[in-house]
């Protein structure tokens, strides 16, 4: 065992504890984590929609019957939720998705929030197309 | 308003005790005073046995950052009276082995620094050369990586950053962006170089984009951009080095 | 030693962010149709022909098992580091990976036996 310069500094330096809730002592830590959450309630509606297209290849009374199961209050309060957190979702990365290129106008770099509106924009489109095309065609 | 406003100030002496303490200082609270003025007070009036690094007292060299009421900042840049009545707690950056009082060791940056190798590289196709045997480089050209040259290398981008505080071998903010500031310089050819340190997956694979580096950052780097920027660089590069393998080296 | 380190991350991360895109964009507007607002009654469910006919449809079904199989991957990525970073587990992270992943296949798997086979 050497006894050099190295190992008392070593021994002497103080390592600060991270919490294991560290994502609770800033606001932005709490929001980034509820912001990766959200992928758990995706992964619930990838779920659910498999289960909805298996009762529509089932016949008519399966179709009805997910209906009926949907419509239990347990089952629309955690659908709640989950579309609470995939529209978090949605705009966080709408958000940062720009963030991965940079585009100039006339030499000037456009700010990330200018190239998100086309983005948002998309989505109320293609939101508007599917609210047309299962229900209201 | 008060004129005085207290400091308690985390203390770390090995020869005497084995974790952090804190003492209390009552200092002046003037208008223009910066946290550095009233720990310089301390120093010079109160106890001069307080350990600190600080420098250019303008937010400039990078030397003076540590944890002001829990949030990264150069005390030099942070002033009293936004903390009116106070108390003001000073503490070590976060993230960092603490030396001794508000001292980190640094060591680690360094070395993660220098292993992107934040310098110009010599270009295979060098860039136009001037009369003068300079390299010429258009106004244009100097916006691309401008931003990034900003970094002072304060650290406070690896203390506000979770990933860094729960993985000490991630690469980290302020070094992937001063590797893009090379990347991006039209006069440097060393963007292959950087490749494999930053395509590494405690490189940009690490960063899961809190974004907190950017918001405690007090030059306006963007660290988290230059970050999200890389993960597509490499990213097409693997595609490409995927899609058409390489003969040999070069 | 030259080029980017040899590894499956940079894919992962291109099928992650494919991912958080397309679940951005469909997801939001089918939960609230088929997780709110029908069951609510706010609108009326539609009629059992004409989902079945829009569910059959080769395009409906591509896009789904697309939007499926993406949705996964960005999930088992993303929850991956959850669990690494937000609670400090990255010494399981070879088994953490294993999992999330390996949930996102076979999630897959079932994503295409139901979308291709089953409608």
């Amino acid at each position: 065992m050497s006894t050099g310069q190295e190992d008392f500094l070593a021994v002497r330096l103080y390592r600060q504890p991270v919490s294991r809730l560290w994502w609770l002592r800033r606001p932005t830590y709490l929001l980034f984590i509820l912001r990766e959450l959200s992928s758990v309630f995706v992964a619930w509606f990838v779920a659910y929609l498999l289960v909805l297209v298996y009762a529509i290849g089932d016949g008519e009374s399966s179709y009805q019957r997910f209906l009926d199961r949907s419509a239990n209050p347990v089952v629309i309060a955690v659908n709640a939720v989950a579309f609470g957190f995939v529209v978090l979702h949605a705009i966080t990365f709408f958000q940062a998705a720009p963030t991965t290129t940079v585009v100039r106008l006339r030499g000037k770099r456009l700010p990330s929030a200018a190239l998100a509106a086309p983005i948002f924009a998309a989505w109320a489109i293609v939101s508007a197309f599917l609210i047309w095309l299962v229900v209201l065609a | 308003m008060p004129d005085q406003i207290t400091l308690q100030v985390a203390r770390y002496r090995p020869e005497q005790e084995s974790k952090p303490t804190f003492d209390e200082y009552e200092v002046p609270l003037r208008d223009e005073w910066a946290v550095l003025d009233a720990l310089n007070y301390v120093k010079d009036k109160l106890d001069g046995t307080l350990s600190y690094r600080w420098s250019c007292r303008m937010g400039i060299c990078g030397s003076c950052g540590m944890t002001v009421n829990g949030e990264p900042a150069l005390s030099c840049a942070t002033f009293l009276v936004d903390y009116a009545p106070g108390p003001v707690r000073i503490e070590p950056l976060r993230n960092f082995p603490v030396v001794r009082d508000l001292v980190i060791e640094m060591t680690d940056f360094m070395h993660k620094l220098s292993r992107v190798k934040p310098w110009i590289i010599e270009s295979e196709e060098p860039a136009p050369i001037g009369e003068h045997g300079e390299y010429l480089q258009t106004p244009a050209e100097l916006a691309e990586y401008h931003q990034y040259s900003m970094c002072i290398n304060c650290m406070l981008c690896y203390s506000a950053c979770p990933v860094y505080g729960v993985d000490s071998l991630f690469v980290g903010p302020a070094a992937i962006a001063l590797a893009q500031r090379y990347n991006l310089d039209s006069r440097d050819g060393g963007a292959e170089d950087r490749l494999t340190v930053l395509s590494d997956h405690d490189g940009v694979w690490g960063c899961t984009f809190v974004g907190e580096c950017t918001r405690a950052c007090p030059k306006g780097v963007d660290p988290a951009g230059a970050i999200q920027r890389y993960k597509v660089t490499a990213a097409t590069e693997s595609v490409k080095a995927f899609l058409l393998p390489r003969g040999g080296s070069t | 030693m030259k080029g980017p380190k040899p590894s499956v991350e940079p894919f992962v991360w291109l099928g992650f962010s494919a991912g958080g895109m397309v679940s951005a964009l469909l997801v939001p507007v089918l939960l609230f149709l088929f997780g709110v607002a029908i069951p609510l009654g706010w609108l009326e469910s539609p009629e059992y022909d004409h989902v079945l006919a829009v569910a059959r449809h080769p395009l409906t079904r591509l896009v789904l098992l697309g939007l499926c199989v993406l949705s996964l991957i960005h999930f088992a990525h993303r929850f991956r580091f959850t669990l690494i970073d937000g609670l400090q587990l990255r010494r399981y992270d070879g088994v953490i990976a294993l999992g999330t992943y390996g949930l996102a296949a076979v999630g897959s798997v079932l994503a295409g036996w139901v979308l291709l086979f089953m409608v």
